[in-house]
């Protein structure tokens, strides 16, 4: 029983990890949510799949101090984003915008959708150009079967 | 008959197209396997903001004891008497020690470096520079690691090259091996001489 017990404990270990450093945290909840929300839209460079809320990188947490001392000077959420737009460029930005170098990204859905479309299209039009292509030998020959031996 | 050809021929296109598209993919996995191996190109890059643009505003105090002076925005407004290279590192950071017989070089020849010590100690960061040389002619201590913000450091060692109006021409994310040394930093100091 204690051997689960503790065996539990080490499985919530990670979770222990997860939690953000309580100083970090701004006083006021309702900015400290804005820091979050804005945090969660900034990657991580250096781990580059995390946003700098999730990350324990060094420059994660250097960013999410930067975003709360902003957020406390009374910055809204586009200018704490411009401020480091402005010095990591769209990479830093985990939804980047459309420009016409991320236009292909943007696009891909669309194009994989419109391409299978395409497809579904062409084979359609296939299947009723062959089904229009009876000869009148196989019109008299079916018509033959339709009335069928009796 | 002419219809019965006209579908055939424009159908045939595409018996063709799955090998043209397989083959500008192969050229195109083959393109990037070889930047990814000369280090021309980078996946997981940041490409730096401040190409084209002169150095942001700075200004970080001296390295206690190391006898060098410390190092602001204004040493690197143009003009300039000569390119400067400009090199964040950190005496905890392995590549650092990688790269810094280039640095010692490039300094022995001439070159500005300048170096912005980067969230260190400071006995920490006199005692690499005592033990593995010091090529900087300024050098400034950035401990909180904002001015690297500033300037869009996402990991030491990162080498930044100004031009002598002060403008910055080059950023290099990772150790200045010999080979970059060579094929990157030569050509722009020939270029920006």
């Amino acid at each position: 029983m204690t051997r689960w017990f503790f065996f539990c404990l080490l499985l919530a270990l990670p979770a222990w990890g997860a939690v953000g450093d309580p100083n970090e945290r701004l006083a006021d909840p309702a900015k400290e949510a804005l820091a979050r929300e804005i945090g969660r839209e900034l990657r991580c460079l250096v781990c580059q799949n995390q946003s700098i809320e999730d990350s324990d990188a060094q420059l994660a947490r250097d960013l999410r101090r930067l975003v709360r001392e902003r957020v406390a000077a009374g910055e809204d959420q586009t200018a704490v984003i411009r401020f480091v737009h402005q010095r990591y460029g769209d990479f830093v930005l985990l939804r980047p915008p459309i420009t016409a170098a991320t236009m292909l990204l943007w696009a891909t859905p669309f194009l994989a959708l419109g391409g299978g479309i395409a497809v579904i299209l062409l084979r359609r039009r296939r299947a009723v150009a062959e089904a229009a292509a009876l000869s009148p030998e196989e019109a008299r020959r079916l018509a033959e079967l339709d009335r069928g031996p009796a | 008959m002419s219809d019965a050809a006209f579908p055939k021929r424009s159908r045939r296109w595409m018996l063709y197209a799955p090998f043209g598209v397989a083959a500008a993919a192969g050229v195109g996995f083959y393109a990037m396997l070889q930047g990814l191996q000369d280090g021309s190109y980078n996946p997981r890059g940041v490409p730096s903001v401040l190409l084209g643009k002169p150095a942001p505003d700075f200004s970080l105090p001296e390295l206690e004891g190391a006898g060098l002076p410390a190092l602001a925005a204004a040493d690197l407004r143009g003009p300039l008497p000569g390119p400067v290279l400009v090199n964040f590192w950190a005496s905890w950071c392995a590549p650092c020690i990688i790269e810094h017989p280039q640095l010692m070089r490039l300094s022995r020849e001439g070159v500005a470096v300048y170096g912005i010590n980067y969230k260190d100690r400071v006995p920490e960061a006199g005692a690499f520079l005592r033990r593995h040389g010091n090529p900087y002619g300024r050098l400034g201590r950035d401990e909180p690691g904002r001015t690297a913000i500033d300037w869009g450091v996402y990991g030491v060692p990162e080498t930044y090259f100004l031009d002598r109006q002060g403008m910055i021409r080059w950023r290099w994310a990772g150790p200045i091996t010999a080979d970059t040394l060579e094929s990157e930093l030569r050509p722009l100091l020939r270029r920006y001489a």
